[in-house]
């Protein structure tokens, strides 16, 4: 399955198999991969590896910690719907704290322009339109941006490929990634390590404007569902800056539910939950 | 309750027995597979600085609480229901102290064609619009006139609500076969008329009187960046012209404290349009009706007074009084927008900027839609400050004045989680200048103070 990424599409016929070589280390054979290209080739790999899945749903509980160590926590659910040749449509449903419990939010990701994002208001049953510019700022209160918590879509970043090395039993590639779109990003960089067999990420570092280490992310206990889809159980992340962190577990992870396309209109988030 | 309050149990069962009836129809076998309670319980206190202009009856504080649970019952199929009952004490105004079915409907939907389908069958709550200032367009709810007087807290509504959705957009029909009278706050209450509205007496330009079936309709859909809305009500309006009848009102006018005026509902059509551009950290927002059908008695006083003189010799009636009034055809429009600058300073915070300018095309007869201003020539200027901390502190603040008369308001809230399930709001709602041309002139003492401690379950 090949997607009609435009911006690529000179490199789909030969990508697949000269991707995957080029970036293993093997010798080139048409000519030597730039690291712009050999960073771009991991990320389409991963994302072509994840392609198919359909839909899933899954629960979150964030656990917030400051500097002293006081906790407070946020749990909602996510139903996310796969679109071929777009960016993903999701859903995300607030449960914790008590106060937003109904509220929800709906995103049509694009890979190209910006998202479309609307937000429910149980209060006023009140569907409001949001600006999606809000890359960078902060997902109720934790030390997770709304940027970070998106799909990466291959489009929205140009690559550049550091290096191998090992992380824990496994080797990683190192790729940095820049976002295309400077001005809807808070970060200037980010440097990602993915493991060479099954493209999982592992550790995100993530580089403010100024390009200091901001934040680093640190991926772990992933399961693979439909004997194809991996999914991380946990992710820790670490403020540099503030000391502070935030544990996102997720769990009861579903794939290809009753969820449909209807389930993500104007409509479908009124009555979601 | 007492009056027109008793007939709406009766009205609820009807529509009640319609729901069941269909939902067993839908489905014969019931199998709940999920079920829920949530709510909220809230202690709250209302502190007046200034007298009332009914000193021998209204007071200078109130406090009480509110509770409003909510079930929701979820079948195999994914059909529900949704119970949320509402119930307020205030320590002031016994009118105040009420309940109210904010929800009890049944939803159902499936797929039709490419498209899907909608129902929603019972007592709900639907808004419409994109502006902040005042929802303009939005009409299906009578508002909770007794909660607050921006109008935001709005009455359930029974309705049989049909929405149809494809790729061409979202399709809505409603009928909408009982109305609800706006209540109106009682002899120990604040933030009324100097006099107080009758609530035995409802009278309707309708021979169906509140039971005339009411229809609305809606086109909405996104196209990019731009969100469109188009609606048609046709049927009762939800504002009341307020009628001086003798012999327990008298022409002494607004300002006198013992006059009761009757609530007089006529039959309107409005078209509606709401639309919202989103682009960046931008919305521009739009929103215009055209309304026929409301009565105005502004600039017909003095046939008024001749058909008063006439009434309190038993020589006309309350259709004769009514009858003088103007019968207006007119436009409104709010237009503004909303910039957000995220992460301010390099802080986490965000501070939103909000103006919209209100018209209406009756100006000086404008009738006010938030209290205490009339929109026909307003400036809506706001600003919001979320601090996207752990307690997710907001702080609002919204000013209104009046382009051309002397009638400016301004009100500041705060809002901050304490704990998991407890939250402290607090708000501060001030009248900064009142043109003694305008109606709401007696009101210009009842700026006032509001603290909820709510808990969430």
């Amino acid at each position: 399955m090949i997607n009609a990424y435009s911006p690529r599409s000179v490199l789909l016929f030969v990508a697949p198999c000269l991707a995957l070589l080029s970036w293993l280390g093997m010798p080139p054979l048409v000519h030597s991969a730039t690291p712009e290209e050999i960073g771009l080739n991991i990320a389409t790999a991963a994302s072509d590896k994840d392609e198919g899945f359909g839909n899933f749903t899954a629960t979150q509980v964030m656990v917030l910690r400051n500097k002293q160590g006081q906790e407070s926590r946020r749990q909602l659910h996510v139903k996310v719907l796969e679109v071929a040749d777009d960016g993903d449509k999701s859903l995300m449903l607030f449960d914790e704290p008590r106060d937003v419990k109904g509220t929800a939010l709906l995103t049509h990701g694009h890979k190209q322009e910006a998202d479309d994002q609307w937000l429910y208001l149980p209060a006023l049953k009140r569907v409001k339109r949001i600006s999606s510019s809000n890359k960078s700022g902060s997902f109720m209160g934790s030390e997770f941006s709304y940027e970070d918590l998106s799909t990466p879509e291959v489009e929205k970043f140009t690559y550049r490929y550091l290096r191998d090395e090992p992380c824990g039993d496994l080797t990683c590639t190192v790729t940095e990634r820049f976002p295309v779109d400077k001005k809807a990003s808070g970060y200037s960089r980010q440097v990602v390590w993915r493991d060479k067999d099954e493209l999982r990420t592992w550790k995100v570092e993530y580089y403010d404007r100024k390009d200091a280490h901001l934040k680093t992310l640190t991926i772990g206990k992933y399961q693979q569902y439909l004997d194809k889809y991996w999914r991380a159980g946990e992710m820790n992340m670490v403020n540099h800056l503030t000391g502070k962190s935030t544990v996102l577990t997720w769990t009861d992870y579903q794939f290809r539910t009753k969820l449909k396309d209807r389930d993500f209109s104007k409509t479908g988030l009124k009555r979601a939950r | 309750m007492r009056g027109r309050g008793a007939r709406y149990p009766v009205a609820l069962t009807a529509i009640w027995l319609v729901a069941a009836i269909v939902a067993a129809e839908a489905h014969a076998e019931f199998e709940i597979v999920a079920q829920e309670l949530s709510g909220r319980v809230s202690l709250e206190g209302r502190a007046f600085p200034e007298t009332g202009i009914d000193p021998t009856h209204q007071r200078s504080y109130t406090t009480g609480f509110v509770v409003e649970p909510k079930l929701y019952l979820e079948e195999a199929e994914g059909s529900s229901f949704t119970l949320v009952p509402f119930f307020r004490y205030d320590s002031a105004d016994s009118v105040r102290t009420h309940w109210d079915l904010r929800e009890a409907y049944v939803l159902l939907f499936g797929e039709l064609g490419e498209g899907e389908w909608e129902v929603r069958l019972g007592v709900d709550r639907v808004f419409w619009g994109v502006a902040e200032s005042q929802h303009l367009v939005d009409i299906i709810n009578q508002i909770d006139f007794l909660e607050h007087p921006n109008g935001e807290v709005k009455l359930g509504q029974p309705m049989v609500h049909v929405t149809w959705t494809g790729d061409w957009g979202a399709l809505e029909f409603f009928g909408l076969p009982y109305h609800r009278p706006r209540i109106y706050p009682g002899q120990g209450g604040r933030l009324r008329f100097a006099g107080l509205v009758n609530r035995d007496q409802v009278e309707y330009e309708s021979g169906a009187e509140e039971w005339h079936p009411d229809f609305a309709a809606r086109y909405s859909h996104s196209f990019g960046p731009l969100d469109i809305g188009l609606s048609v009500f046709n049927g009762t309006s939800r504002e009341a012209s307020l009628i001086c009848m003798p012999p327990a009102c008298k022409l002494t006018g607004v300002s006198d404290v013992s006059n009761v005026w009757i609530p007089y509902y006529t039959q309107i059509r409005q078209f509606g349009l709401d639309a919202q551009l989103t682009l960046d950290a931008w919305l521009f927002k739009f929103e215009a009706m055209h309304r026929s059908g409301e009565r105005n008695l502004l600039g017909r006083e003095q046939e008024f007074v001749e058909e008063y003189m006439a009434a309190a010799v038993g020589a006309s009636g309350f259709d004769d009084l009514a009858g003088t009034l103007r019968e207006e055809e007119y436009m409104a429009a709010v237009v503004g927008g909303e910039y957000t600058f995220y992460s301010v300073f390099g802080s986490t915070a965000d501070i939103g900027l909000l103006a919209e300018w209100n018209y209406d095309e009756r100006g000086r007869r404008a009738l006010p839609r938030r209290q205490p201003m009339t929109l026909d020539n307003d400036f809506f200027l706001g600003a919001r400050f979320a601090f996207n901390d752990i307690q997710s502190t907001e702080i609002t603040a919204a000013f209104l004045t009046d382009a051309s008369r002397e009638t400016r308001t301004l009100a500041v809230e705060f809002d901050r989680r304490l704990f998991d399930q407890w939250s402290l709001y607090a708000a501060a709602n001030m009248i900064l200048s009142i043109d003694p041309l305008d109606l709401q002139y007696v009101g210009r003492r009842d700026g006032f103070f509001e603290f909820h401690l709510e808990y969430n379950f």
